[in-house]
C-alpha cells in the first residue's frame, strides 16, 4: 500500500463499515438470540437484548415434537445426493471441454447456461405430473434428480473454469510418458483438480440446501427438507417466535459456516467465471 | 495435439450431461406446450380435449395476469436498483483500509446463505409483524402507529426482504471486482488532483461496469422466479398485490387445479423469460470474449 492512509480516515471507514455490517447481520443475530428465549420473552415489550433467562428449551421442543431430525436428514440427503450425482455427470463433460475443446465447445457451454434461464414455473406442471405418475411425489429421489438437473449447468461451468487453468503441458508430458487416458485422469488430473472440485461441491451444496421452489412444490410431509419444513411455520397457529427461531437457527447454521468458507469460490461459481 | 481417439472419448464424456439437460429441457417443455392447448383440470380429469387457444385467452385476459406482470417487473427492477446501488457503495466502503475487514465481510455476506423461507419468515414475524415485530416496537417507542407492512405495502416489503438477501451477493462480486483495480491508476489520478468523487465516477465505476452487468444478469435469472418469499409472507395478496408471474402460474395450476391454464401461463412465463434471456446471453457472451 503506497498511499498514505491517515489514521483518522481508517477509523471512520472502520466505524461506518462495522455499523452497516452489523445492521445487515442483525436479523440473523436476532433470530439466533431469540432462539434462546422463552416464548413470553420472545415477544416481550420492550424487547430484551441480553438480559433474559437463557434457555435451550426451544431446541429440545423443536427436535422432539416436530420430526425435525427427519427434515434435517432430508436436506442433507437431497443436497449432498444431488451434488454427488451432478459431479459424476459433470466432471467428464467439463474435463473434455477444457482439454479437448472442439469447435462447438463454447456453444455447448452457452447452451447449458441458457437452460438455467428456463423459468422453473414453466415446467412445474410436467415435473409435478411426471413425479405423481411415477409415484415419486414427496420422495427424496425426485428431489435429488430435479436438483441435480437444475444445478448441472453451474457445476459444469464451475468445473470448466477450474479445469481450464490446469496447464495442458502436464497432460502432454504424461501422455509422452505413456499414460493411458484412464491413468491420465486418475493420477495427473484428479490431484490437480481437487481444489476446484471441492469448491464446486461446497457451492452446490449451499445452492441445493437453500433451493425453495422445487422443494416446496414437490414435497409434503415425508421428504420435505428444511426449506419446506420451515415454511410450515407460516401458518398463524405456528406463531411461536422462539421455536421458529430455534428451527431457523439449526437450518441455517451449517450452511452459514460452509458459506463463509467458500466466499471466494462463490463469486466465481455464481458468475460462471466471469468475475474472479 | 489431441488425437482422433481422445476426441471420440471427449464426445462420450460430454454426452451424458448434454443428453440429460436436453431431456430436462425438451420433455417438460413439450408437455407444457401440449397441456396448454388441452382442457385438463385435476378435479375433473376425465373431461379432456383440445381447446385451441382458450387457455391462453383465459390466462391473458385474467386481470391477475396484468397485475402479476407489473408486479414481476417492479419486483425485479426494484431489487436490482437497490442491490446494485447499495452494493457499489458498500463495496467501495469495504475496499477502504480498516480494522477487522474480514469480519465485516463475513457479516455482510451472511444473508445470502439464509434459505429463502427462513429469511421471509424471520422478517415477516420478528420485524414486520404489526403487533410483535421489532419495527412495531420501534414505532411505538417514538410515538408512531405501528405499520402493517405486509398488508399495506406487500410488494415493497417483499422487495425489501429480497434485497436483503441479494445485497450480499452484489456486494461480494463488486468488491471482488474493485480489488482487481490497478491502484497505480488511482494514485496517478489522486496526484493529478482528481477529487474522490470524480475518481469514483471516472475510474471505479467504469472498471465495475462488467461486474455490474454480471450482477444484473445473474440476479435477474433468480429474481424472475421469486416464489418462496411470496408464498410464506403474503400468499400473493392481499388480492393480487404481491403476486408475480411465477406465483400466479403456481396458484392457477396447483391451487386452482387448472393444469391447462397453468400450462398456458407457464408458456407465457417462458416466452417472457426468453426475451430477457436473449439480452442477457448477448451480454454474457461479450463478457466471456473479453
Amino acid at each position: 500500500m503506497a498511499r498514505a492512509v491517515t489514521q483518522k480516515r481508517k477509523l471512520i471507514a472502520t466505524l461506518a463499515a462495522w455499523t452497516i455490517g452489523m445492521a445487515i447481520f442483525f436479523p440473523i443475530f436476532w433470530t439466533i438470540l431469540t432462539s434462546f428465549k422463552t416464548e413470553a420473552e420472545a415477544i416481550s415489550d420492550p424487547p430484551s437484548l441480553f438480559w433474559f433467562d437463557w434457555t435451550l428449551e426451544n431446541y429440545g421442543v423443536v427436535n422432539e415434537r416436530s420430526n425435525y431430525p427427519l427434515h434435517f436428514m432430508n436436506s442433507v440427503i437431497i443436497s449432498v445426493g444431488s451434488t454427488v450425482l451432478g459431479l459424476i455427470i459433470a466432471v467428464p463433460a467439463a474435463w473434455s471441454m477444457a482439454f479437448v475443446p472442439g469447435k462447438r465447445t463454447k456453444d455447448v457451454l452457452m447452451w447449458m447456461l441458457s437452460t438455467k434461464m428456463l423459468p422453473p414455473v414453466g415446467v412445474l406442471i410436467p415435473i409435478y405430473l411426471i413425479s405423481r405418475n411415477l409415484g415419486v411425489l414427496d420422495s427424496r429421489v425426485a428431489l435429488v434428480v430435479v436438483l441435480t438437473l437444475i444445478n448441472l449447468p453451474i457445476i459444469v461451468w464451475m468445473l470448466y473454469t477450474y479445469f481450464k487453468e490446469i496447464p495442458g503441458e502436464i497432460l502432454e508430458a504424461a501422455r509422452m510418458d505413456g499414460a493411458t487416458l484412464k491413468s491420465e485422469i486418475l493420477y495427473v488430473l484428479t490431484p490437480m483438480a481437487v481444489p476446484g472440485i471441492a469448491s464446486t461441491v461446497l457451492l452446490n451444496i449451499i445452492l441445493a440446501w437453500n433451493e425453495a421452489f422445487w422443494t416446496l412444490n414437490l414435497t409434503a410431509a415425508k421428504a420435505a427438507p428444511l426449506t419446506a419444513f420451515i415454511a410450515s411455520y407460516s401458518s398463524p397457529e405456528g406463531l411461536f417466535y422462539a421455536k421458529l427461531s430455534a428451527a431457523s437457527t439449526m437450518a441455517i447454521a451449517p450452511i452459514l459456516i460452509m458459506g463463509w468458507f467458500s466466499q471466494k469460490q462463490l463469486v466465481r461459481g455464481l458468475t460462471f467465471g466471469a468475475v474472479k | 495435439m489431441s488425437t482422433q481417439h481422445s476426441r471420440t472419448a471427449a464426445r462420450f464424456m460430454i454426452a451424458p450431461a448434454t443428453v440429460l439437460l436436453l431431456g430436462w429441457m425438451l420433455i417438460p417443455l413439450c408437455m407444457t406446450l401440449y397441456y396448454s392447448f388441452r382442457r385438463y383440470r385435476l378435479l375433473t380429469p376425465d373431461r379432456t380435449g383440445w381447446v385451441g387457444f382458450r387457455n391462453y385467452e383465459n390466462f391473458l385476459t385474467n386481470p391477475a395476469f396484468m397485475d402479476a406482470l407489473v408486479n414481476t417487473l417492479v419486483l425485479v427492477l426494484g431489487v436490482l436498483i437497490i442491490t446494485v446501488v447499495l452494493g457499489v457503495l458498500l463495496a467501495v466502503l469495504l475496499d477502504q483500509p480498516m480494522f477487522g475487514q474480514g469480519i465485516v465481510r463475513i457479516l455482510v455476506i451472511a444473508p445470502f446463505f439464509v434459505m429463502p423461507t427462513v429469511s421471509a419468515l424471520v422478517w415477516k414475524n420478528m420485524f414486520m409483524n404489526p403487533v410483535n415485530g421489532l419495527f412495531a416496537y420501534a414505532a411505538k417507542a417514538v410515538g408512531l402507529q405501528p405499520y402493517d407492512f405486509l398488508s399495506q405495502a406487500p410488494l415493497a416489503s417483499i422487495i425489501g426482504i429480497v434485497s436483503w438477501q441479494w445485497l450480499p451477493f452484489a456486494t461480494l462480486i463488486l468488491l471482488t471486482a474493485i480489488q482487481s483495480l490497478d491502484s497505480e491508476q488511482m494514485e496517478a489520478a489522486e496526484m493529478d488532483g482528481a477529487s474522490p468523487l470524480s475518481r469514483f465516477w471516472f475510474i471505479t465505476l467504469p472498471h465495475l461496469s462488467r461486474a455490474i452487468t454480471v450482477v444484473i444478469l445473474i440476479q435477474t435469472i433468480f429474481l424472475l422466479s421469486i416464489f418462496a418469499e411470496i408464498l410464506v409472507t403474503t400468499n400473493g395478496g392481499p388480492g393480487t398485490a404481491s403476486t408475480n408471474l411465477t406465483y400466479l402460474v403456481y396458484a392457477e395450476s396447483l391451487l386452482n387445479y387448472d393444469v391447462g391454464e397453468g400450462s398456458a401461463g407457464g408458456v407465457v412465463a417462458i416466452i417472457l423469460a426468453n426475451i430477457v434471456a436473449i439480452f442477457l446471453m448477448r451480454m454474457i457472451g461479450k463478457n466471456l470474449d473479453a
